[in-house]
Formats: structure tokens, C-alpha cells, sequence
């Protein structure tokens, strides 16, 4: 066991624990936000660099602080570490950064994105995020491509965390998609035309922290926070299936079937794309009871709030919904 | 141009099958894919300058690798050109180092020369132009690299020496 | 004439061949390690000899060498790093074209000591020529016995392979280059752990630079002690330096560590000076990683000092007004050369080299080179100065690997030191747009 100080809290964690979890341990507000790292998912964790964090000291062998900021997710910690992430100002400076980063060429399409209300990088902007932007060059684009009849991918939204690619290894036989080209012409793709239908694939959808892989059955384009979210379960017969979702309804109607996923966004037990795209009906379902968002998300916190948009920046919104968000601006 | 339907008519020559063979045999049994950057290079040379979708799934093949890891790599590598080149690939080093002796001037020289812009193949399909990331030839600035050549300590006079060597040379091999 | 370790012989007609090298005195140092020496006192030498990594960072080889974890039962590796790609460093491509035994010599003997059965000489894929001259040299040290089962008698077997790249100079930074040689994308690994435990496949590695291993040879030849007689303090032994921008004799040189740098400038045995008789502007003495400095504080230090071709003396004056040894890719440029546009074209260089894995510098480095793109155009404005080193500041520290820090560098020391010739830019858009025009102090001050 080591003993660590993470803001000034105490907390005793298993060796070879990353200051991460050290810090899920505790829980509440000193929690460091993760963007790529995802515990169900071995190799993840360290590109995103938003859970960078201050080691004042290394250990109580070697107390000498590291030179520089660590991604906490992918740390191990040491017996008498001390750390800080909300107590270091440059802990807190380098996320704001970080974070302006992740957003400078993102499209900020949330009022057309299916993700809008659950979404990570929401979430963390509007957290850690400053107002207004000082980019100024014209964002990325990529040139659309389809990926099959399940699943959506919106490559501008994509923040390279390789969630998705870690769930195709290491949940499917074949990996048909992946991190094609290289820098920040980088992309998701498939290169030559080809479709994501392996069983296990739809929870590429749930892993994705933004709404770049995103669930094309979902049925009458609805906002999330529209939706009721209930547990329910069923006897699945696919091997490796827990049969264990949240369903996503309005009415009677199934609008979206998902895993369910902890407080910090992670699917713990997977589901096949049977439970996920063919058993819309209630009577597929027996009802657990009402899903509880435990994150003080943006979503369950009720402020989710319509970003500036500005149709120049995103180019490829639908008419209608620019008409509506510059009716809705006046 | 060489080009394929499918990795079915990728067929490489009895040289380069033994060329690929040898690298195989340089990584451990269960480490094939280790080779995989060699046999692209293998491919290349093979099938007219480029590594079309076919060429790609063949190498996958003989690796045992699938397609999706051969072309996450081969995207990622500056090397390989993912389109049909001309008959000689020019590739114009335009670092810093080089620039400060001239790599500007150089590359706007070829492309009077040749006639068309970095990036693309010039109209008789005879040259393809690149401008490519420092090449470890700094202190012979300008330079240029064609196939497995470095030519180095280049000016207008040498360049145009160079095409003209080449055009030749492909009018001969044309002829025969 | 300062002392030769590396290319005493490189005019030598034939030295590319074994026969040749073996003649000038090559693989004695195999004889002698394998015969007459334990592993561990080779790597005994190579501590005491303080040689420092040449590859660009400068960390001791037999330190390194001796952080190599032994678990049982898994093999060890020696990797050759000779991808070679940072700009203004070509020492390592000329030593392998005209010398190839001096690497395979050290690879030999380096392996070694290391315990390695298999070792591999990564090369940049565009090396493909310099390739087939290792090729046919390892074929011939196979040929005599210096590579194979039982070497030389001694029982110590080696096989040793090259490893071609595919065009990448993240590939350089030495957890992607093992990446590349599982054939995967380059992509750098988070640390820890280290190759020294976790290498190629899984299994405890060294990686060396080209020169470090080419320089082992004589280190076991001549001992540990007498190689740190040469140089300054802990800038032991000698250094190669490939010499190229405006010089009158661009080139691979050779110099003891704590040359006077101002002697490696101008003298007729190194540099010979500024080229055309035009004036000395700045150098980038490291590759283009390392900051670049103004003439006047390359050649002396912020308190005067002369400064002499070390690790130490380079980085005098830290960040503020020093630079780093680095690489050993020195890069000199003359009045006539504009440093916004050299700013711009080292940033689009790590913008188009970043691997895209952590976000500060996939995002980051291609703001910095559109920023410095419209700044060198005539578009910039005064804030955009400032923007530049504020986003140099938000990737400096915070990513993977440290090709985060070697983008924001040049961005950061070129601001620093030539803050004038980025303003004139902003005041002066029609002119400095002009074709060749260039910053001039005096006229901009009095203008
Ligand atoms: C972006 C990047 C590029 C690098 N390129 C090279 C290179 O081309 N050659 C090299 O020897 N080391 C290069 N390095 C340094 C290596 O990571 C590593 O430190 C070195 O190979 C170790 O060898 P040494 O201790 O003998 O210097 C690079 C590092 C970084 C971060
Ligand atoms: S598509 Fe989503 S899961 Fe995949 S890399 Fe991009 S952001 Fe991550
Ligand atoms: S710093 Fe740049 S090159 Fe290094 S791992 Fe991160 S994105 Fe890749
Ligand atoms: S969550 Fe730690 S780096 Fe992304
Ligand atoms: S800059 Fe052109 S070869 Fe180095």
C-alpha cells in the first residue's frame, strides 16, 4: 500500500495505483478531468494531457519535486507522494491551456451534435475553458466518409484520445478502423471504404468522449436532456454481452440504447450492438429503474447553454439550424 | 502507371519475394509486422513509385497483419505516395538549413522547368514533385533526392543538367 | 590539428572496405573486449571515459548503459538510433557513408557489453544508399567472423541488422523509433516505463546515437581514463559538428570538446568564416531545436566570457541568453537573413513532424507556424508576437515526448532575441515583404 497527498487529502491506495485513481478515491472537486485515459482499456491514457498534475514530491525516499507537470493518469504513485492539482496554479494554468488547445479547430457544432449535454469536451470547457477564443486561422476540416450503417463519424469533433481504436483491439477480432496520416492532419478512418460491424463494436460510440462517434439509429434526432434515461436489462445470448443498458426514452419510445457508465463516464461492462441498435422496444426491456447521472455534468447540472455559434467557423451546419441559432442569438 | 483491383493480381518478382524473405528473417518468428516498413519500400519500387490500396493489403498479407495496421503506417510515413508519381520522383529538400542556401529559388526553378507545382506530376508525366523535411545533406544545400540518389550542392545549371539526363535517359529505356 | 577519434582515416582510399579498415587498425577493440574483457568492464570504461549520449541530449552512455535491466529468461537489445533528421545534423549519415566499420565495430563490442544477441541500426528511410553501403560491410564482417556464432572463438554470438524508416524525425526520439521498428506508427511512449526496462518488444534496450557507439571502439582501444583526458570537465573526448547555413566551408568536422568557438568559426581548419565576406547574424549551434542566438552572445556570454564548444559553455545563461551543444548541428546564418522567415520555417517543420498524439502540440505547433506565416506575410499584428510565446509557453513541458519542447524553442528564443524584426514586420508589411528585404537595425530605428 502507499500513502499519498493529493490537495492536502490523505489516501491509501494499492501500489502501482495512478495518481488518477488515487484521486477518484477521494473523490469530489479535486478529481483531475481524464479525456483519453479510460480504465476498461489497456495502453490508454497520457495524449490529452488535460489530468496534468504537480508532484511536489516524489516519494518519502525521494522527496524532490519533478520537474515537470505528470499526466496523472498514467503515474504511478509512490509511497509519501505529495501532489497537487487544484492547490498548483501551474497545474491549473497548463490545463486551461490544454484545453484551449482541444478547442482551437474544434467545430463547436453543439447545437447539431448528437453528444450536446453529455459531451466531455462540454463539459471541460466550460470548467476549465476561458470565454472567446484567440485563434484566428481557419479551423480543420476533413473530408466525410462512412463508416457504416451504425455508426456516425464526425471527424471534426474527434479529439484523437484513441479510445476508439484501444475498444476495436481489444474488444473485436478485426480492427477495420484507426488513426490514419499522421500530426494534426491525423484522422479516424477506415482508408479504403469499408463498414464497423464487428458485434462489439457500437461501444466505440460510448467510449468517445465528443460527438465524433455517435449512434446512427438513434432514432428522431433528439436532445439528450429531452430523453428519461432508465436502467434496464435482458437475458442477451451474445457471448461477452451483460445484457446490462441504459435506455433512452421518450414515451414509450426507445430512442437510444447505451452501456451504462460510472461517474467518470466509463463503460464498465460492455454491450453488444444486438441490445444496442435492434431492441428498441420496451418490451425488449426490464425496467431497473430511473438511471441516476451522477456527474455534475453539464447536463444533470441543468446549464447547458447554447455556445455562440458562428455560422463562418462551421461550415457545414444544415440551414435551418443557423437560421434557428441566429433567431436564437437575437 | 501499375495499378491493381485487388491484392489477388499483386504479384512481386522472384528478387523482390527473396528481398522480403531476408527481412522477415531479421525479427523474431511471432514479430513479422516489424517488417513492414521494408516491405513497403520493397512494394514501392516494385509497382511503379507508390503503394496503392491493393499493394498495401497484399504486404499485409504476407505479414499477417491486418490492411488497418498497414495503412495506419504507411499514412504516417512521408515516403510513401499513396497516388500514382511520375516516372522520377523529385524530392526538394526545403529545411531551414536549406533554404538559407537557396532551396526557394530551387524549387521555383523546377517548377519552370518541369511545369507544374510541388505536389503535382508535371503534364508529360515525367516528373512528380515533393518538397520534403531536411535530409541530412545540410551542408551540400540545396540538394535533392531522386529514387536512392542524394544530389547535392545544386544551382540552376546543375538542375537543369540533371532533368535533361533524365528525360534521356527515359527516351532510351523507352526505346528499348 | 586537433586530435581524430572517429574520422582519422575517413580520406583513406578504400576505408569503406573491411580489408582497408582492418589495415588502419578497425575491430581491434571486438579482439580485445571479447577476448580479454568481461562485459561489465567494457561497460566499466565507457562510464569512466564520461562520454555523453551524441544524439542530442547528452546523457552519460555508461550510465545508461548501466540502467539496463538483466530479468532472465528475456533477451536484451542494442538499437542503433541513426534516423539522423534534425535539421543542420548530417555527422551521422557522412560517418556511416565513409566509415560503415566504425559503426559495426562499435555496434559489435557495444553489444557486447550490453549482452545483446540481436542489434539493429535503425536509419532514416532516405538513407536507402547509406543503407546498402552498411549492408555490404556487415556482410563482410560476417564474412571475417566478426559477426555470427562464436565471434572470433570467444563464444559471444551476434546478429546485427539495418532497419530502414519510412520518412518520420519523431522516429529519432528513441520510444518511437521502437515503435517504428515493431512496424507501428511513431508514435513516442509514455515514460515510464523506459526502454532500459520496457524496449523492443517488451524486452530491456539500449538506444545510442550513431557517434556514441562509433566512438566506443577507441574507448576500449585506449581505456575510459585516457578518452576523458580529452575535452573539458564533462565535455569529454571529441565531437562531431556538421557545419552547414552561410559558412565559406560547410562540412563534418571533428573538434576536441572546448574548441574556442570563435576558433571553429573562422579558422580555416573548421568553418573559414561567413561566406561571401558578409556579416555574422545568428546561429543555431545545436539543431533546430536548440534556441538561436545572436551573434554577439554566441561568441561570448552575457557576462563576456568566450564561449568554447562545450555542453556546458553553450548553455551558459540558460534559456535567457545560452543555447545547447545539442546534436552538434550548427547552423550559422549572415545579415542578409531574415529570422521571422527561418522562425516560420522551423515551426512548419515541427508541425509537419509531430506525431498528433498529445494535444499541445498536434494543436499547438501548427497555430505557431500559421501565426509566424501571416507575421512573415505582412498579416501579423503586434499581439500575435505576444501569442506566439504565450502558446509556446502552453506546449513547453506538457507533452509526450520532448518534440513539444524542441517546436517551442526556436519560436521562443527567436522572439526573445529578435523581438525588433518581428515588430518591423508588424510596422512595416509592404517592405519586409519584399523579395530579400531584411530587418536592418540601424535604418529600422532611425525609420
Ligand atoms: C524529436 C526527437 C528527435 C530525435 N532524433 C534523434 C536522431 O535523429 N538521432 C539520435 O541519435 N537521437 C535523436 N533523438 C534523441 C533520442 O531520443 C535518444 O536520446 C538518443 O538516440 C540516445 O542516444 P545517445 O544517448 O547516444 O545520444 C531525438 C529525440 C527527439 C525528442
Ligand atoms: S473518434 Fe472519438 S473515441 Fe475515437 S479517437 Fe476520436 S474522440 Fe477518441
Ligand atoms: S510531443 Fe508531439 S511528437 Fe511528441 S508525442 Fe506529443 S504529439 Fe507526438
Ligand atoms: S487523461 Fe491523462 S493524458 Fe488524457
Ligand atoms: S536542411 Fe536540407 S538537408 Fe538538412
Amino acid at each position: 500500500m502507499a500513502k499519498i497527498t493529493f490537495d492536502g487529502i490523505e489516501v491509501e491506495v494499492e501500489d502501482g495505483t495512478t495518481i488518477l485513481n488515487a484521486a477518484r478515491k477521494i473523490g469530489g472537486n479535486v478529481v483531475p478531468p481524464a479525456m483519453c485515459y479510460y480504465t476498461p482499456l489497456k495502453g490508454s491514457g497520457g495524449k490529452c494531457r488535460v489530468c496534468l498534475v504537480k508532484v511536489t514530491a516524489g516519494s518519502a525516499k525521494d522527496p524532490r519535486p519533478m520537474p515537470k507537470l505528470v499526466a496523472s493518469c498514467i503515474t504511478p504513485v509512490q509511497d509519501g507522494m505529495v501532489v497537487e492539482n487544484t492547490l498548483s496554479e501551474q497545474a491549473m494554468e497548463a490545463r486551461k491551456g490544454i484545453v484551449e488547445m482541444l478547442l482551437i479547430n474544434h467545430p463547436l457544432d453543439c447545437p447539431v451534435c448528437d453528444q450536446a449535454g453529455e459531451c466531455d469536451l462540454q463539459n471541460l470547457s466550460y470548467e476549465h475553458g476561458t470565454s472567446g477564443t484567440r485563434y484566428e486561422e481557419d479551423r480543420r476540416t476533413f473530408d466525410k466518409i462512412d463508416i457504416g450503417p451504425l455508426i456516425q463519424l464526425h471527424m471534426t469533433r474527434c479529439i484523437l484520445c484513441y479510445r476508439c481504436v484501444y475498444t476495436a483491439d481489444q474488444l473485436t477480432e478485426k480492427r477495420v478502423h484507426g488513426v490514419l496520416g499522421r500530426g494534426d492532419a491525423s484522422e479516424i478512418g477506415t482508408y479504403i471504404e469499408n463498414s464497423l460491424e464487428n458485434e462489439f463494436i457500437g461501444n466505440v460510440i460510448d467510449v468517445c468522449p465528443v460527438g465524433a462517434l455517435t449512434d446512427k439509429t438513434f432514432r428522431f434526432k433528439n436532445r439528450v436532456w429531452f430523453t428519461k434515461p432508465m436502467d434496464a436489462h435482458r437475458e442477451c445470448e451474445t457471448p461477452g454481452c451483460c445484457g446490462k443498458v441504459v435506455l433512452w426514452s421518450r414515451g414509450e419510445e426507445v430512442l437510444r440504447v447505451t452501456a451504462r457508465k460510472n461517474e467518470y463516464g466509463e463503460v464498465e461492462e460492455f454491450i453488444c450492438n444486438t441490445c444496442r441498435f435492434d431492441k428498441k422496444e420496451m418490451s425488449d426491456w426490464i425496467i431497473d429503474g430511473p438511471r441516476h447521472i451522477a456527474r455534475a455534468s453539464v447536463i444533470a447540472a441543468n446549464h447547458y447553454e447554447l455556445p455562440v455559434i458562428n455560422p463562418h467557423l462551421v461550415p457545414d451546419l444544415p440551414a435551418h439550424v443557423v437560421d434557428t441559432q441566429i433567431q436564437d442569438q437575437n | 502507371m501499375v495499378d491493381f483491383k485487388d491484392k489477388s493480381e499483386v504479384k512481386f518478382s522472384e528478387a523482390a519475394q527473396k528481398e522480403i524473405e531476408r527481412y522477415i528473417s531479421h525479427y523474431p518468428a511471432d514479430r513479422k509486422k516489424s517488417a513492414v516498413l521494408p516491405v513497403l519500400h520493397i512494394a514501392q519500387a516494385e509497382f511503379g513509385g507508390w503503394v496503392s490500396p491493393a499493394v498495401q493489403d497484399k504486404v499485409a498479407e504476407i505479414l499477417g497483419i491486418e490492411p488497418i495496421e498497414v495503412y495506419e503506417v504507411a499514412t504516417f510515413y512521408t515516403m510513401f505516395n499513396l497516388k500514382p508519381v511520375g516516372n522520377y520522383v523529385l524530392e526538394v529538400c526545403r529545411t531551414g538549413p536549406c533554404m538559407l542556401r537557396g532551396s526557394d529559388q530551387l524549387i521555383e526553378h523546377i517548377e519552370n522547368r518541369i511545369g507544374c507545382k510541388v505536389g503535382e506530376t508535371s503534364p508529360d508525366g515525367m516528373f512528380t514533385l515533393k518538397t520534403v523535411e531536411c535530409l541530412a545533406a545540410c551542408g551540400m544545400g540545396p540538394m535533392l533526392q531522386i529514387h536512392e540518389d542524394y544530389h547535392e550542392n545544386l544551382d540552376p545549371e546543375k538542375v537543369d543538367k540533371l532533368l535533361e539526363d533524365l528525360r534521356n535517359k527515359a527516351a532510351v529505356k523507352q526505346s528499348n | 590539428m586537433g586530435l581524430k577519434i572517429l574520422t582519422e582515416h575517413i580520406n583513406v582510399p578504400g576505408i569503406e572496405t573491411y580489408e582497408t579498415y582492418r589495415k588502419m587498425g578497425g575491430y581491434r577493440s571486438v579482439e580485445k573486449a571479447l577476448k580479454t574483457m568481461t562485459p561489465d568492464e567494457v561497460v566499466e570504461e565507457v562510464k569512466k571515459s564520461g562520454l555523453r549520449g551524441r544524439g542530442g541530449a547528452g546523457f552519460p552512455t555508461g550510465m545508461k548503459w548501466s540502467f539496463l535491466a538483466k530479468p532472465e529468461g528475456k533477451p536484451r537489445y542494442l538499437v542503433c538510433n541513426a534516423d539522423e533528421s534534425e535539421p543542420g545534423t548530417f555527422k551521422d549519415r557522412v560517418l556511416m557513408e565513409k566509415i560503415p566499420h566504425a559503426l559495426i565495430e562499435g555496434m559489435i563490442t557495444s553489444s557486447f557489453a550490453l549482452g545483446a544477441r540481436t542489434s539493429y541500426i535503425y536509419i532514416r528511410g532516405e538513407l536507402m544508399f547509406v543503407l546498402r553501403i552498411l549492408e555490404k560491410a556487415i556482410a563482410e564482417a560476417y564474412a571475417n567472423g566478426m559477426l555470427g556464432e562464436n565471434i572470433l572463438g570467444s563464444g559471444y554470438s551476434l546478429d546485427l541488422h539495418v532497419h530502414p524508416g519510412g520518412g518520420a524525425y519523431i522516429c529519432g526520439e528513441e520510444t518511437a523509433l521502437l515503435e517504428s521498428l515493431e512496424g507501428k506508427r511513431g508514435n513516442p511512449r509514455n515514460k515510464p516505463p523506459f526502454p532500459a526496462v520496457w524496449g523492443l518488444y517488451g524486452s530491456p534496450t539500449v538506444v545510442n546515437n550513431v557517434e556514441s557507439i562509433a566512438t566506443v571502439p577507441w574507448i576500449v582501444n585506449n581505456t575510459g581514463d585516457e578518452y576523458a583526458k580529452i575535452g573539458v570537465g564533462r565535455s569529454t573526448g571529441t565531437k562531431l559538428i556538421s557545419a552547414g547555413g552561410h559558412l565559406n566551408k560547410p562540412g563534418v568536422y571533428e573538434i576536441e570538446l572546448g574548441l574556442p568557438v570563435e576558433e571553429f568559426l573562422y579558422s580555416d581548419e573548421y568553418c573559414g568564416g561567413i561566406w561571401k565576406g558578409r556579416k555574422f547574424k545568428a546561429v543555431v549551434a545545436g539543431g533546430s531545436s536548440v534556441p538561436i542566438l545572436p551573434a554577439e552572445l554566441f561568441l561570448k556570454t552575457a557576462e563576456g566570457v568566450p564561449r568554447v564548444m562545450t555542453y556546458e559553455s553553450l548553455s551558459e545563461g540558460g534559456f535567457v541568453s545560452g543555447t545547447m551543444l545539442g546534436s552538434g548541428g550548427f547552423i550559422a546564418m549572415d545579415d542578409t537573413t531574415c529570422v521571422v522567415r527561418n522562425t516560420w520555417n522551423f515551426a512548419r517543420f515541427y508541425h509537419h513532424e509531430s506525431c498528433g498524439q498529445c494535444s499541445p502540440c498536434r494543436e499547438g505547433t501548427g497555430w505557431m507556424e500559421k501565426v509566424l506565416h501571416r507575421l512573415e506575410h505582412g498579416h501579423g499584428s503586434m499581439h500575435d508576437i505576444d501569442l506566439l510565446v504565450s502558446i509556446s509557453k502552453q506546449i513547453e513541458g506538457n507533452t509526450i515526448c520532448p518534440l513539444g519542447d524542441a517546436a517551442a524553442w526556436p519560436v521562443a528564443s527567436a522572439v526573445r532575441h529578435f523581438r525588433e524584426e518581428f515588430e518591423w514586420h508588424v510596422r512595416n508589411p509592404q517592405e519586409a515583404t519584399k523579395p530579400g528585404a531584411v530587418f536592418n537595425k540601424s535604418e529600422a530605428v532611425l525609420a
